[in-house]
């Protein structure tokens, strides 16, 4: 077996995420809580935020899913740690663009999150990374209306 | 069996610089060169609408969209082609089932029987017509083998069960339930019947006469003939008695301007124009399995599954769900491989040519009944042997070496 396709999918940094998940857990008191799942795969999702002043101080996120879905959460609840809502939203849509393979600006220092690039080569797993953000986004936008 | 690889085309190609392995046959099988001939034909010479026409083209589009009813009539051994209704496949075959049969003879405190290995088509229908009518859903409960019991079956069923549901073939667990004693025991309550063989149709033979069930729903498109077309049998006594769920045209006898009569059997399930290539897909995919036997599909499937099993099994890590006995199990096998979720598995695999199934398999509840949120799901069909098998066993090795040993 070549793994060379491989390796740009599963990165190193990926698959540490994925055995040692950051930010792992549950937000006890006020925090805003997401459950979100993909219904085709069965991953799933359970992400705490707790949001003051319209920044958004801590995450934590649980669930079950593949090393890409279960990677992505634990970077993204890194990435969006002390952002403001508007900057977490923007990180989404960069992530998103990230996904499609588009041009995104490189304002934001995204981290481990840059790993993550190989996936738009694997179409079947786009959707595996981008749920952890899709739960972020959903609940920053209720916080923010 | 090497003879009937040659007939898919399909299979003789490279994915991502390997030979394709298709394993992935209970979701959808591969069309034979001679299914796609017929249906290529039928566009290229005979399309035309069917039931109305007076001109030549008209009749040879119906001559074929009826000739290949009577040979589903003939696959099935059913009585006679009044029974063989077209769908869009099972889904659509066990729809009609709740919402006609279903709506009509089903009330308030009856109970409807399934099991927790039904596909979400074998159980979505029903849940939503207990909720409508106030009525009970019941699950067969499974042995730990994921098999289901007379026992159970007789346990479960009572004088209040209007309708009993129930998969001939596992798609998940691949256990093949016994049909015909279940459907005894709900007659002698006074149930019916209703079989998904969606997993069954296309690798072994089904005779609903010899079985006594009341319906049963199957797709073409995971037995060699094209999607969009799948069948449902009822008995003509009960089907008789139930509205159409469709209205509109082919359906029709006499219209009036307030009310209206219906063609007889099957056409009065039949509203709108029918899927006719796909009908007459379907039919010359039935020859083809017929030419071959299902017999001697079913027993290649068997022994395919016997190999793969004593390979798999010799991988630490790996579990297999369901039956352990292979000759009590269809063309397929879920498993986990330890330390390798599912959809990583189907990726490496994926990056090798070999096409699996991971995910849930649209049957939710069995994945909590096996305490796992997804599976990895190897299933065959006659054009796999078991040069695909070990292509299978040397990618899940290296799968397992590469998220356990390189990270």
């Amino acid at each position: 077996m070549s793994t060379n396709n491989l390796d740009q999918l599963y990165r190193s940094v990926i698959m540490d995420h994925y055995k040692k998940p950051r930010n792992k857990g549950s937000l006890e008191e006020n925090s805003v809580t997401i459950d979100m799942n993909n219904p085709t795969c069965g991953d799933r999702i359970h992400l705490t935020l707790k949001i003051n002043d319209g920044i958004v101080e801590d995450a934590k996120f649980d669930g079950e899913g593949c090393s890409i879905s279960m990677s992505s959460a634990s970077m993204m609840t890194e990435v969006i740690k002390g952002k403001k809502l508007e900057e977490a939203l923007e990180l989404a849509d960069i992530f998103s663009k990230m996904m499609l393979g588009e041009e995104y600006t490189d304002k934001y220092d995204l981290g481990d999150v840059e790993a993550l690039q190989g996936v738009s080569k694997f179409p079947a797993r786009i959707k595996c990374a981008t749920l952890a953000w899709k739960a972020m986004e959903k609940g920053v936008k209720n916080e923010s209306n | 069996m090497n003879e009937i690889r040659k007939q898919f085309p399909i299979l003789d190609q490279e994915v991502n610089g390997h030979p394709l392995v298709y394993l992935d046959s209970a979701a959808t099988s591969q069309k034979p060169k001679q299914v796609l001939d017929v249906i290529r034909k039928y566009y290229d010479l005979d399309n035309s609408n069917v039931h109305r026409g007076v001109h030549t083209l008209g009749n040879r589009a119906t001559d074929s969209y009826e000739g290949a009813r009577e040979k589903i009539r003939k696959f099935i051994n059913a009585s006679s082609t009044e029974e063989i209704i077209y769908t869009r496949g099972t889904t659509t075959s066990i729809n009609t089932v709740a919402s006609g049969f279903g709506r009509q003879n089903v009330s308030e405190g009856d109970e409807i029987v399934i099991s927790y290995m039904e596909h979400h088509s074998n159980l979505i229908p029903w849940q939503q017509l207990a909720k409508e009518k106030g009525a009970v859903l019941k699950y067969f409960d499974l042995e730990e083998d994921g098999t289901i019991t007379l026992d159970t079956v007789r346990a479960t069923i009572t004088d209040k069960t209007k309708i009993v549901a129930i998969t001939m073939a596992s798609n998940v667990l691949g256990t093949i339930n016994p049909i015909k004693e279940i459907a005894q025991i709900a007659h002698e309550h006074g149930a019916i019947i209703v079989v998904d063989a969606a997993q069954a149709a296309p690798h072994m033979p089904i005779d609903v006469q010899d079985l006594d069930v009341d319906f049963l729903g199957f797709s073409g498109h995971k037995m060699c003939g094209p999607t969009g077309i799948g069948v449902l049998y009822g008995k003509k006594a009960i089907l008789e008695n139930m509205e159409p769920i469709e209205f509109g045209g082919e359906m029709i006898d006499f219209v009036e301007l307030f009310d209206s009569t219906w063609k007889e059997l099957p056409w009065k399930f039949e509203g709108g124009t029918p899927n006719i290539a796909g009908a007459i897909g379907l039919g010359a995919a039935i020859d083809f399995l017929t030419e071959i036997g299902l017999e001697k599909i079913a027993q290649h499937e068997h022994n395919l599954v016997e190999y793969a099993m004593s390979e798999m099994e010799k991988i630490e890590g790996l579990t297999i769900y369901g039956p352990k006995d292979p000759m009590k199990r269809c063309g397929l096998i879920t498993f986990n491989l330890e330390g390798v979720h599912p959809h990583d598995l189907a990726t490496v695999l994926d990056m090798n040519g070999i096409a699996i199934r991971a995910g849930h398999h649209c049957a939710q509840p069995l994945m909590k009944w096996l305490k796992v949120s997804a599976t990895a799901r190897a299933s065959f069909y006659m054009y796999n042997s078991k040069e695909d098998i070990d292509v299978l066993v040397k990618g899940l090795r290296q799968a397992k070496e590469y998220f356990n040993d390189v990270y």
